[in-house]
């Protein structure tokens, strides 16, 4: 029944990521197509409303409006969650944020992440829910997508880098807001709640006071998963039963999150005109997904061997943190796509996984390219695709070219960077953290799990997954402060960075192909693929997960 | 500069303000009780709880539901986050244990599925395994004076089956269940 289950849901997404694949191709497209029709009149008032020119741009003014968009939007946010307890919408009077929580609440929001140092029934008002955080919500992997697509053109030679702004605009107006509207609305035909009034009273049987928070729940819901944010209304995010009511809604909610990072390799693929390609980083992507999965679900099937001794029956998985409805199917499921599509939304406890069934998030996001977040992801795999092929040139003594363009010093050296920026973000404050007392009197869980604690927190951060091992008592000025900053700096220089490669390969004369090309769709280039992520992503990690989770696992084993 | 501010602006009043009242509207007009959050209401309108929020049960008499380090208060949602290496699991299990062993006589203590002795992830867990509850239905038969049988006819019609027959697992909702107890003459 489990491999069942999980067998069906993998299939429904390749099935659907196909169609969606060639619909985001039409999406993106600098030509007009039959879209525009529906979706044309919309945009324009958009642009009309806001003063925006739709003419194409070059690499600087795209990232220069991808980063000036995102500081306004940066500074909007923080102040209405500054200002929330006196602001209309706040119906459970909910008081101010403190400014430094505020700033890793919006720098969390803003750059996908949403690591949550808050908890949403107590630390939100509606409103804050509302115009901060699913505003954020729609812009941010909106932003994702639009990097993505000035990637994908720079790298296909397209007419131009295209627009930013038609890009952001386009991907709420055309995927996320439709999508989420029908998603939403599924959502609360099971049970999701969309209300505004207040937390419920209940008078329980036993005669005790219940109070149900309850809340806008299904419309954040529904873009929380399509934009990969994660960033649950509740604070237990989609274990909760009003966020993820039963066993259809998980499936949902994981077709949602996980349905355009998958599709977007195939779109490159559509893109580039060489759909193998396309199909090619999709299997890379898909088979380190296969392996990741298989670890946590049997991790997680055997039990606790810790309550195993004590005489517990452990026949139905490790039921710790993790809910009856779901069971170990789903949960290992929803883990290991919840840190592929860098999600960070979670229907499980983190915390509470066994060692090697929680050493599984912790590497999809050190790796960070198994699928990925809406966009990133897939810039991410491509760049470790343009780096395999730059180490294969240089083992046979050749110019590295990618689908016809000569890869040189510039987009290498900004590759090498965006790529080692990755552990420095992660493994340095870390090693701040362990060392000193304002990082290790966060810790709740003892002995080499607390190890895992910290580093989880600050991979997530890194990763822009956002999901978290929550024993961690995060909301102190030293976490609020150093997880915000290694969230923008993971967001953004990559971003930069790719946008600059991109900007510099449009401008290159495409090389024809000779009998001497390295091949980029074949098999031999898959397994050179899967051999550089393995060596440059994971050894840098091998490490300190040897000291987290597997030395865990040593001692309960 | 103006130009991202009128665009945030813009974005902010579709995104956060009319996509949430547009979906509150359309979920509070077709399916009201589901959007208000599935309470449960006595005869005389009186709220006793939510379908999908597990309430605490102490009195033997009643079916209990998982471990809550919250206590099933829905004001909030959350657990203890004990790593599987933690001691203090281990100690809480072992109280429980001991507690259940009490409470249940007749039970060994390998019968008892490891669902009774967790905590769940949200601390609001509403449902049970269907093992569960067939281990506490001898407790409830001597606490009630009622025939195991019909205890256990009363679980087996509220065991519901995984979403379209295939996805998540067969539960029992303990509140539903323990009203229909409730309502046993």
């Amino acid at each position: 029944m489990d491999f069942l289950q999980i067998g069906l849901v993998l299939a429904l997404v390749i099935i659907l990521a196909i169609p969606l694949a060639k619909y985001l191709v039409n999406v993106y497209s600098l030509e007009s197509t039959k879209q525009d029709r529906m979706f044309g009149g919309l945009e324009r008032g958009i642009y009309k409303l806001s003063g925006i020119h739709t003419g194409d741009m070059n690499w600087k003014q795209y990232a220069k409006a991808l980063l000036l968009s995102n500081i306004v939007m940066f500074f909007i946010s923080y102040l209405i969650l500054r200002f929330q307890g006196v602001l209309p919408g706040n119906p459970s009077n909910i008081g101010n944020m403190d400014p430094l929580l505020a700033f890793n609440t919006a720098a969390s929001f803003l750059t996908n992440t949403n690591l949550q140092h808050y908890s949403g029934e107590s630390g939100l008002s509606y409103l804050s829910q509302m115009v901060v955080i699913m505003f954020l919500m729609f812009t941010t992997p909106a932003t994702g997508l639009s990097l993505c697509m000035a990637f994908f053109r720079g790298l296909t030679g397209q007419r131009s880098m295209g627009n930013f702004y038609v890009d952001l605009i386009r991907s709420i107006t055309r995927v996320l807001l439709p999508l989420s509207i029908l998603i939403g609305l599924v959502l609360v035909s099971q049970g999701v709640p969309q209300t505004l009034d207040p937390t419920a009273v209940a008078t329980t049987l036993e005669g005790a006071k219940q109070n149900i928070a309850r809340g806008p729940v299904a419309a954040l819901e529904s873009i929380k998963h399509l934009g990969t944010n994660g960033g649950g209304f509740f604070g237990v995010n989609s274990a909760h039963p009003f966020e993820n009511p039963n066993g259809f809604t998980n499936i949902l909610e994981i077709l949602s999150m996980f349905l355009i990072p998958v599709a977007l390799p195939l779109t490159f693929g559509y893109m580039a005109k060489n759909k193998k390609l396309g199909w090619i980083l999709f299997s890379a992507m898909g088979l380190m997904f296969l392996v990741f999965l298989s670890v946590t679900y049997f991790s997680e099937l055997n039990g606790n061997p810790s309550l195993e001794k004590m005489g517990i029956s452990q026949e139905n998985g490790s039921m710790e943190g993790k809910e009856v409805r779901f069971g170990i199917a789903q949960s290992a499921l929803f883990t290991a796509v919840t840190t592929a599509a860098t999600t960070g939304t979670v229907n499980n406890m983190h915390d509470t996984l066994t060692p090697l069934g929680g050493l599984v998030p912790l590497a999809e996001m050190m790796l960070n390219c198994v699928f990925g977040g809406d966009g990133v992801g897939t810039v991410n795999i491509i760049m470790y695709a343009i780096m395999a092929v730059f180490i294969a040139g240089l083992m046979v003594g050749r110019t590295p070219e990618f689908l016809g363009k000569k890869i040189e010093g510039r987009e290498m050296k900004l590759i090498a960077l965006t790529i080692l920026l990755h552990p420095l973000i992660i493994l340095v404050p870390s090693a701040i953290a362990l060392a000193t007392q304002m990082g290790t009197s966060a810790i709740s869980n003892p002995g080499f799990h607390g190890i895992t604690q910290v580093v989880y927190e600050f991979t997530s951060s890194a990763a822009n997954n956002g999901s978290g091992f929550e024993g961690l008592g995060d909301n102190t000025p030293f976490w609020n402060i150093s997880t915000g900053l290694v969230m923008l700096f993971g967001r953004y220089f990559s971003m930069i960075a790719l946008i600059a490669v991109a900007g510099s390969l449009l401008t290159k004369k495409r090389v024809p192909e000779t009998i001497g090309t390295f091949k980029t769709d074949n098999s031999t280039f898959l397994v050179i693929l899967l051999a550089t992520v393995l060596v440059i992503g994971a050894l840098t990690f091998f490490p300190v997960i040897a000291l987290g989770p597997v030395a865990e696992w040593l001692t309960i084993r | 500069m103006l130009k991202n501010i009128r665009l945030s602006l813009v974005l902010l009043v579709i995104c956060g303000i009319a996509y949430p009242l547009l979906m509150t509207g359309v979920a509070q007009v077709i399916m009201p009780e589901k959007a208000d959050g599935s309470l449960i209401k006595n005869e005389s309108g009186k709220i006793i709880g939510s379908e999908l929020i597990g309430q605490s049960f102490k009195d033997p008499a009643y079916f209990h539901g998982r471990v809550s380090s919250i206590e099933y208060d829905a004001a909030g949602s959350g657990s203890p986050n004990y790593a599987p290496s933690n001691q203090d699991m281990i100690k809480r299990t072992e109280k429980d244990l001991t507690t259940f062993l009490k409470e249940n006589p007749t039970v060994k203590q390998e019968e008892i599925p490891a669902d009774l002795l967790t905590n769940s992830g949200s601390g609001l867990d509403p449902n049970i395994s269907p093992e569960g509850a067939e281990v506490q239905v001898s407790r409830i038969a001597l606490e009630r004076g009622v025939s195991q049988k019909r205890i256990y006819n009363l679980v087996e019609k509220h065991t519901e089956s995984r979403s379209l027959g295939l996805f998540g697992e067969p539960k029992v909702n303990v509140l539903k269940l323990n009203m229909a107890l409730d309502q046993l003459k």
